[in-house]
Parts: structure tokens; C-alpha cells; sequence
């Protein structure tokens, strides 16, 4: 039996929109408010490690002797095994592309022109699955491809700050 | 009947104003670690986790996806709770009890110190229409709760400060106690002023801190499991919200909340059935408004009977031997569940210089603070 496919005959719609006049002119009672939520995250031993290290221009990770897995982002514990894990190991700046996606509309909606091309990244040297979410560039959309090779892109040593963004991008390698 | 449920691992860590050397979550894996150890359970086998978080406490919407990495609750059932510890525990005991698991973990955990407004976090739980544009800072809601509940019920300024003197010198004995003080009633009614009546030494201070507990069935009750503390009644409630029309001397959410712990452990007075309470003290003054909504003294009562050293640990009522609050520090919606570790400790007879003598029965009572209308309650029995 084929599936029913709704119509736009099958809604009634009643009722009249709201134009943007009528919030202005007050004729619709709305009130607002204006955030004030601020807060200062404690990293904790692993994460805080980890953007020391990105300052200076590498990235590690923590290894869970059980598992046998090199983990990143590192952690202190091993969520599969629920170990401690035991070792900090450097990993590469370079891997693949596990996914992607063209990001073509801001926060509000507005088309970009160029597409931000967020991945998430499998590093060289950390186990299979893992690695960093963070972008691509340097590059073409039309050419990013999954099981791509990238590279990062440092900013400069005196501009890092011990931050996820001390990497600008991960570039085709 | 329904199953007989215990809580069989607590685990914790220390509180404290500040706990910059940790994340939330290692504070809440080293909290995981201990009470798994004391069940006697690997994370894989426990059936149903609950953690209690609020985002706007944590700055991270939907916060609870945060939560299972820590717990070992990974690809696990995950029952999110947005309220104090103690709805954790009533939830988690319904799970068991209905006999959809048989074991069950709640977590709840403070990082106080990591919220830099924490007054203007606090207006977000204020109407925003008809009470966020009046005030300076919400806090003034516990003055005016505490004004019309020293008016209705005769307790004096000094009966509220004796709360805290008491509260802070018990503090001193308990390792967990941050601010154990050995205080003195004209010291805390000569403190700088805050929402008069309340005095800035009369408001519990922040904690960071993490819990953790394992309950279980008793026909499941793992074999090295600590000995088992039976949930016999939990209870909560919430009054109306609204600041116009509810009631501001009573604490009718606590009386209601008790009022169905009580009957569900069989508890009749339970100023009498009750060995220990911990129960909540944000402020001076809602230990003694606590105390008689949940029927602990009769209404008038609660602020004499602290001021003749009734609620000391050696008196009749014992209340907050662990300092509460007030001398160890408010922890979010981690308060319950603090106190009701504490109970846990008095009842095994851990609790060392503030162990209650002969504790069997013990009461825990939270509430989610300024301006909420929202308690909750577990009776607990060796
Ligand atoms: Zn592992």
C-alpha cells in the first residue's frame, strides 16, 4: 500500500501572523532580560595538561594500560574499563578525517559565503576513534573527503595562550 | 510489598571552598570510586544511574550528557534528575523498588566556586516578569521568609544565632567540616548585616563537593557490600512559587514531604522514632522553620529548644551533628545528598566524634534554596 503523503490541503490554518510592527509598537507585551551567567571551569590534571600542551605547539594524550588505548582528548580515568589511566604519551599533529560537515549558516541564520568546515579528526598515534574536533582549512570544500590526511596549523609560539584554538585549523597534508 | 531497598555504598569527597586541582569530573570519579568500593559492585553491574545537576550551575546546557564518563555509566541506563540528591534517592528507589533493576547509583556534586554570578544565576529562578526587575539580589527572599517566620512562631535573633553556633562548633569535630568555628551568639548577631533579620554570618558558604551512593535490593544485595542502610520512607514536595501568594512562615513543602516519609516508615513522632536528623540549614533560621514543619518540635518550639542545647549532639533531637550547612558548606543540589551520607555514617557508627550514641533511625531533609518551595525527605533505618 503507498504511503499516505500529507498535503498542504490537509492543514487548516487559521490565525494571523505576527509582523515585527506589532512587537515594536507594543501591541504585543513581551518583556526581557539580559544574561549574567559566568563561570571559571577548573580543567582538572588532564585537561589542563593538555592546553599546556597545546602552548607549546604539541598534543598529548593519557594511555589506559587495560584498554591499551591512547586516549584524546587525555583523561585521568578510562571510561570504558573505569581504570586510572597511567602514562602520558606525546601523539603526532597529523590524521585523518573521520568526519566533516560544511557548516553554511550561522548561529542566526545568516548564509556564509565560505563554509566553516568543522571535523572531527583522528590523530596520528592516539587509538583508533579518537583524536580532536576542530576545523578544517586551508582548502576547497568541494575537495574534503572522509579518510582524508591533514596536518595542523599552529599560530605562531608568542600568540598561544593554552588554548583548543592555539591550533588554527587542521590543512590538507 | 514492594522491595526492601538499602544503600549498601556511600562515597565522597571532602568538602571545601575551592577545589581548583580538579575538574568536576575527576571530583566526581574519586567520589564514584569510593562508594563502588564500599558496595563491593565494578560500574558495570550496577543497573540504573542517576545524576542531579542543574545547568545554569554547571554553565553547560543539558549537563547530564557530562555525567556518564565519571560513573562508568557509559552505554548504561541514565535517569537525569534536575533537583536536590534526595529526589535522586527517592527516584532511584522507586526503580529498584518497582523491580525495574535491582541495583542503582546517584550522584550529585558542587562546584560552587566555579560560578562567578551566582546571585544573578539565582534571579534566573525568580519570575522574570513580575520579580526579576525589582531586586538587587534574590537573597532577599530568605529575609523576608525569615521575618514573618520569627513574627508567627516567637523565635528571637538569638535563637536563630544559636543555630549556627551550634552548627559550626559540631563542624569542628568532622573531618568534613570547612568551616568548623567555635563561634559565639553575640558574635554572629554583631556580623555584618545582610538580609536583616539574616546576618551574613547566619548564610551557609559555598562548597565544592562530590557524592556519590549505591543502593540495591535486599534480595540482591552484593556479597562484600558494606552493611546494608534501608530506605524506610522518602517524601517530597513543592509549594506554589509564586512570591505573592505563598506561605512565608511555614515551610509547608517540608511538612508535606515529611508527612509522607513519616507514613511510609511507619514513623508517628518522630521526634521520639528518630535517632539523628540532618536537615536543611542554608540559613540560621531554617534549621528551627525545618525542624517544626517536619514536626521535630511543635511550631513556636524549635528556637527554644536549641537555645536549652536539645539539638546538640547529646541532646533528646540531635540535629546536623555534622555541622549542616552551616559548618560545612551549602553544595548545590549536592546538599541532600550530602546530608544524607552523613546519616549513612551515623547509622553504621562512622561518624566518628559526632557519632550520635545508638543511632537506628536517621532523617534527612533538602531543600533547593532561594526561591524555591521544594524539599525532599528520606528516613533511614540500620
Ligand atoms: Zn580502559
Amino acid at each position: 500500500m503507498a504511503k499516505r503523503v500529507r498535503s498542504m490541503q490537509d492543514f487548516d490554518f487559521r490565525g494571523t501572523a505576527l509582523s515585527a510592527d506589532e512587537f515594536s509598537k507594543g501591541k504585543v507585551i513581551t518583556t526581557t532580560g539580559e544574561p549574567h551567567a559566568e563561570y571559571a571551569w577548573d580543567c582538572g590534571p588532564a585537561i589542563s595538561r593538555y592546553l599546556e600542551e597545546l602552548r607549546n605547539g604539541r598534543l598529548i594524550a593519557r594511555w589506559c594500560k587495560r584498554c591499551n588505548r591512547t586516549m584524546l582528548p587525555p583523561r585521568m580515568f578510562c571510561e570504558l574499563c573505569w581504570c586510572p589511566t597511567t602514562e602520558w604519551r606525546f601523539v603526532r599533529d597529523t590524521g585523518i578525517v573521520n568526519t566533516f560537515s560544511l557548516c553554511n549558516i550561522t548561529w542566526d541564520m545568516k548564509p556564509l559565503k565560505t563554509p566553516q568546515i568543522p571535523a572531527v579528526i583522528e590523530i596520528d598515534g592516539a587509538s583508533a576513534g579518537m583524536g580532536i574536533m576542530h576545523l578544517i582549512g586551508g582548502c576547497d570544500p568541494r575537495k574534503v573527503r572522509i579518510g582524508m590526511k591533514v596536518k595542523a596549523v599552529w599560530k605562531p609560539a608568542a600568540e598561544r595562550e593554552g588554548a583548543i584554538t592555539d591550533i588554527l585549523h587542521f590543512t590538507p597534508a | 510489598m514492594p522491595r526492601r531497598v538499602a544503600i549498601i555504598g556511600v562515597g565522597a569527597t571532602v568538602p571545601r571552598p575551592v577545589t581548583p586541582e580538579l575538574s568536576y569530573r575527576e571530583l566526581i570519579h574519586e567520589a564514584a570510586v569510593r562508594a563502588y568500593e564500599e558496595a563491593g559492585v565494578e560500574p558495570r553491574e550496577i543497573g540504573t544511574f542517576m545524576p542531579c545537576t542543574e545547568d545554569f550551575y554547571e554553565g553547560i546546557s543539558i549537563s547530564d550528557e557530562y555525567s556518564n564518563d565519571q560513573l562508568g555509566a557509559v552505554l548504561k541506563p541514565v535517569h537525569t534528575i534536575g533537583g536536590d540528591g534526595i529526589h535522586g534517592i527517592a527516584t532511584a528507589y522507586m526503580q529498584i523498588a518497582t523491580g525495574l533493576f535491582d541495583t542503582a547509583v546517584v550522584e550529585a556534586h558542587s562546584k560552587a566556586s566555579n560560578v562567578l554570578t551566582p546571585h544573578h544565576i539565582m534571579n534566573y529562578a525568580m519570575d522574570p516578569v513580575l520579580n526579576r526587575p525589582l531586586g538587587e539580589n534574590p537573597l532577599y527572599v530568605a529575609g523576608l521568609e525569615m521575618s514573618r517566620f520569627m513574627h508567627e512562631s516567637g523565635a528571637t535573633s538569638e535563637e536563630c544565632a544559636w543555630v549556627v553556633v551550634k552548627n559550626r562548633r559540631n563542624a569542628l569535630s568532622n573531618p568534613n567540616g570547612a568551616f568548623g568555628a567555635k563561634v559565639t551568639v553575640h558574635d554572629v548577631l554583631s556580623g555584618p548585616a545582610a538580609f536583616c533579620p539574616l546576618g551574613a554570618l547566619e548564610m551557609a558558604p559555598p562548597s565544592d563537593a562530590a557524592f556519590v551512593v549505591v543502593l540495591a535490593a535486599e534480595d540482591r544485595l552484593p556479597a562484600r557490600a558494606a552493611s546494608p542502610v534501608w530506605i524506610r520512607g522518602v517524601g517530597w514536595s513543592n509549594d506554589s512559587p509564586t512570591l505573592e501568594t505563598r506561605s512565608w512562615a511555614r515551610a509547608l513543602y517540608a511538612e508535606a514531604a515529611a508527612q509522607r516519609a513519616y507514613r511510609m516508615a511507619g514513623i508517628r513522632n518522630p521526634a521520639r522514632d528518630i535517632d539523628c536528623f540532618e536537615i536543611d540549614d542554608t540559613f540560621s533560621y531554617k534549621e528551627l522553620q525545618h525542624l517544626e514543619a517536619l514536626g521535630i518540635c511543635d511550631r513556636g518550639e524549635a528556637g527554644k529548644r536549641t537555645a536549652r542545647g536539645e539539638t546538640e549532639i547529646d541532646g533528646a533531637t540531635p540535629v546536623n551533628a555534622s555541622g549542616g550547612s552551616l559548618g560545612c558548606g551549602h553544595m548545590l543540589d549536592a546538599t541532600g545528598l550530602f546530608r544524607t551520607v552523613e546519616c549513612v555514617r551515623q547509622l553504621r557508627g562512622e561518624a566518628g566524634q559526632v557519632q550520635v550514641k545508638d543511632a537506628k533511625t536517621a532523617l534527612a531533609f533538602g531543600w533547593r534554596g532561594v526561591p524555591t518551595t521544594s524539599g525532599a525527605c528520606v528516613v533511614l533505618g540500620a
